[in-house]
């Protein structure tokens, strides 16, 4: 990290998170490396060994039993953190349902990889993608200011009494993981205040002793649960636009919140992205609009829950969109495509494009964009699959 | 003096384990042992069914639900979390069946145990999946029928040994191991008392019988747990910070006294017996050279 | 506040009489107060009571503490009846009672 000036820094996305991890008070870690997270991981291990943070950190043996212990470190009411990857993050699935309906704040960073076969640790969204239904709120990041401002703002997101579910905060494999950028260092006196203590309200106690999920039959409040929880997770659209603003008061900041237009106000046609492609899109946008053509880019930030009130408000009147996937699912579209569709579904009528592109890290270059474009603006719908293909 | 064990009780009637449970009483004597200050944690298994349903719960402790293979990621996470809080005085317990401990969860027990968080980690062994409806697991020994390796009509029963995750605990130098029974309870919690001596990771394996699970009548459990010590199918050894002390029974019953009370068993001929006999002599002798000419009384 | 899958109840809400086909009855002429089947009752069903009132063996046991059987949750599973080592618990058919 080189100094630009006290509060400025270069760093890495995977350095932003770690740092991230200590101005908001983190006090247990516990990860197992994976490329391109370990960085991260290091990072932790090697502040809270120089006393530089006052964490405990302990590197299990799975990403099992990373988020087992971090369910242990939260239950036993200590704010707690660990970060994964690709093959990390599906091999946690089970822990990832079992956290979320124990209603445990749990931060994760996710520095986003594909899955194999075969071996690629190349950046797209599969990973978490195929995790996006674990009861976890997923917030996709464009930079690495993002980076550590998602961090922040996720710890007093998922702490909310209200709400109390975990989040995946997210981040794009070497784009933004191992580049290096300009990130303004939050104040961490300011952080600490903004976050708050963490005060688990059942959290472990021998004076209070209870049953951590014990059996439920059907007629247990089993549904009523799930159903809390999905309540719960949906509340957090306008909580975040909340805590976005007290952010960006509190830090003179300018954090988009759940989505960010760009160039949207008079746009007939736009893309939706997730996450670092956002940047060469925008790109894009500024080109064909010095052309003369109206576009606009809606990027997508939190996306479970999924802001669909909002994105219909930013589709609502354009003459065609295309919906960029940088997953590999296999529904009968691409998954973000689905919850786009899914949501303005008896509200508005537009031809909607689905773009899969930048799988296993595959450049999506600007060339990309301005065909995705032209597609749309062409009236194209259906899967169109960009920059791939047998050459 | 005819309390030989605690008389305060952490453990409460009306809970839902098979009458005769084996399980239940590996429970009950552990808590006696542990007392208020704890936290238990159970995978899936028996016990995770055995408290009931929502909202009841059978033990006086916070008692934590989690995944099959997490028992030892689980409490690693507690225990540290607790320290941080500064509740260092709390008992952190995992409290899992066989399988969970020597099939799905044996790879994060291996590595809290090596990690040297300062836990219990219990091991109640009904030697096979009872509450998936009695499968075999690696810690199921030789000879027994499951529904897994049934009786066919080649005479497919569990062919291997029992993996005995005790002695897997020694061989990777855990401060305290050892193994118990819950027709010993005086020595189950003596063990435990012991245990808890040592601020790092300890290990005990109870040997829990199953009605349902071994075929035999539910007043039998204790007296089969009994005949496992006295026929030295299930030796009792005490292994704390590199001394190994294995208590010793004299006059050893043959292994018949144990088999032919368990419909698990039935079906052995002489022979296999007589493997079994032979096996468990092999054992027995293993376990005085690692004792190297210690003199119990 | 959120809904969340922590609770507590007694286990000893839930009866579990009705699980019984025996039950055991102790003869106090024969139990010494041993306590054997208070320690093996794998349910927590045998309590334990002061015994002046009780029949006893011998007047040395009649000041000791005694066990009695807690009939709602007992699952007569005889393990009382077999550990006794006076043979002073007799497992009696339910529908004979
Ligand atoms: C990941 C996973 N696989 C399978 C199961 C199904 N399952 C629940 S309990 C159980 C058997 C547990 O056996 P053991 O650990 O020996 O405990 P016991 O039931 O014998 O007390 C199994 C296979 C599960 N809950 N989770
Ligand atoms: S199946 Fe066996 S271990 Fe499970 S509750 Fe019944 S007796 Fe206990
Ligand atoms: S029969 Fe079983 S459950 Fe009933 S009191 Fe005796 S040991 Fe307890
Ligand atoms: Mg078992």
């Amino acid at each position: 990290m080189r100094a630009i000036n006290k509060n400025w820094s270069i760093m890495t996305g995977n350095e932003a998170v770690a740092l991230a991890t200590k101005l908001a008070g983190v006090k247990f870690v516990s990860a197992y490396p994976i490329t391109p997270q370990t960085a991260i991981v290091e990072k932790i291990a090697e502040m809270v060994a120089n006393e530089k943070m006052d964490a405990k950190f302990i590197e299990v043996e799975s990403e099992h039993s990373a988020m087992a212990s971090v369910m242990g470190s939260e239950l036993a009411g200590v704010r707690s953190f660990t970060a994964s990857s690709s093959h990390g993050i599906l091999y946690m699935h089970e822990m990832l349902n079992w956290v979320a309906g124990m209603r445990l704040p749990i931060l994760m960073a996710v520095v986003n990889r594909s899955i194999g076969p075969p071996w690629n640790i190349w950046a797209d969204h599969s990973d978490t993608m195929t995790q996006r239904d674990t009861g976890w709120m997923q917030l996709y990041g464009e930079s690495n200011q993002e980076a550590m401002d998602t961090i922040i703002l996720g710890y007093k997101l998922a702490e909310n009494k209200d709400i109390l579910l975990p989040i995946m905060v997210m981040q794009d494999a070497f784009t933004l993981s191992h580049t290096s950028e300009p990130v303004e260092i939050r104040d961490e006196e300011k952080v600490r205040e903004f976050v708050g203590e963490f005060n688990l309200p059942f959290k472990i106690d021998i004076n209070k002793p209870m049953g951590y999920g014990s059996l439920m039959p059907p007629d247990g409040p089993f549904m009523e649960l799930k159903m809390d929880m999905k309540k719960s997770m949906y509340s957090g659209v306008n909580k975040f636009i909340e805590i976005t603003k007290e952010f960006n008061e509190t830090f003179d900041a300018n954090f988009p919140g759940p989505v960010e237009g760009f160039m949207m106000d008079d746009a007939d046609y736009a893309l939706i992205t997730l996450g670092s492609i956002s940047s060469t899109a925008k790109h894009v946008v500024r080109n064909l609009r010095n052309q003369g053509k109206k576009v606009g880019l809606l990027r997508i930030l939190l996306y479970r829950p999924f802001p669909k009130d909002l994105v219909i408000n930013y589709l609502r009147g354009l003459k065609g969109f295309g919906v960029v996937d940088r997953s590999s699912t296999y529904g009968p579209f691409g998954s973000l495509y689905m919850d786009v569709i899914s949501s303005i579904y008896g509200k508005l009528d537009i031809p909607a494009a689905n773009f899969i592109a930048g799988l296993g890290g595959r450049d999506v270059r600007v060339v990309d964009f301005e065909e995705m474009f032209m597609r749309i603006m062409e009236g194209e719908d259906g899967e169109i699959w960009i920059n791939a293909g047998v050459k | 003096m005819p309390f030989s064990i605690p008389k305060e009780e952490y453990m409460m009637s009306g809970h839902t384990a098979c009458a005769g449970c084996g399980a239940t009483l590996a429970m009950r004597y552990v808590m006696k042992a542990m007392g208020e200050n704890t936290v238990v944690t159970v995978p899936a298994s028996c016990w995770a069914v055995i408290p009931g349903n929502y909202p009841n719960t059978a033990l006086k402790v916070p008692f934590i639900y989690t995944p099959f293979a997490s028992t030892g990621a689980t409490i690693s996470g507690i225990r540290e979390a607790l320290d941080e809080e500064g509740k260092e005085d709390y008992n952190v317990v995992g409290f899992a069946g066989d399988g969970g401990t020597a099939d799905i969860g044996l790879q994060a027990l291996s590595a809290a145990m090596e990690r040297g968080h300062n836990v219990f980690y219990i091991m109640y062994d009904n030697e096979a999946y009872m509450n998936t409806g009695i499968q075999r697991s690696s810690s199921t020994p030789f000879g027994a029928w499951t529904t897994t390796t049934p009786v066919g009509k080649d005479r497919v029963y569990k062919r291997e040994n029992k993996k005995v995750v005790a002695d897997l605990m020694m061989a990777q130098k855990v401060p305290y191991v050892a193994t118990a029974s819950i027709a010993f309870p005086e020595d189950l919690i003596r063990k435990i008392q012991n245990a808890k001596k040592i601020k790092g990771p300890k290990f005990i394996q109870i040997l829990s019988p199953c009605p349902p699970g071994w075929y035999f009548n539910a007043e039998n459990t204790v007296k089969i747990a009994r005949l496992a010590v006295e026929t030295r199918i299930f030796p009792l050894y005490e292994y704390a910070e590199g001394k190994f002390v294995l208590y010793k029974n004299p006059n050893p019953l043959p292994v018949e006294k144990y088999l032919e009370i368990q419909g698990r068993f039935n079906h052995l001929s002489p022979e296999e017996i007589r493997t079994i006999q032979e096996n468990v002599n092999r054992r027995w002798e293993e376990l005085l050279e690692r004792e190297k000419g210690k003199v119990i009384p | 506040m959120v809904l969340v899958p922590t609770a507590y109840a007694p286990s000893s809400n839930n009866k579990t009489s009705s699980w019984r086909t025996t039950r055991p009855v102790i003869d106090y002429s024969k139990c010494t107060r041993c306590m054997i089947c208070w320690k093996f009752c794998p349910d927590v069903a045998i309590g334990v009571t002061f015994g002046e009132k009780l029949d006893y063996p011998n007047e040395r046991f009649s000041k000791l503490e005694a066990p009695f059987i807690n009939y709602d949750y007992c699952k007569g599973c005889g393990i009382c009846a077999s550990e006794c080592p006076f043979d002073a618990i007799d497992m009696v058919q339910e529908s004979e009672m």
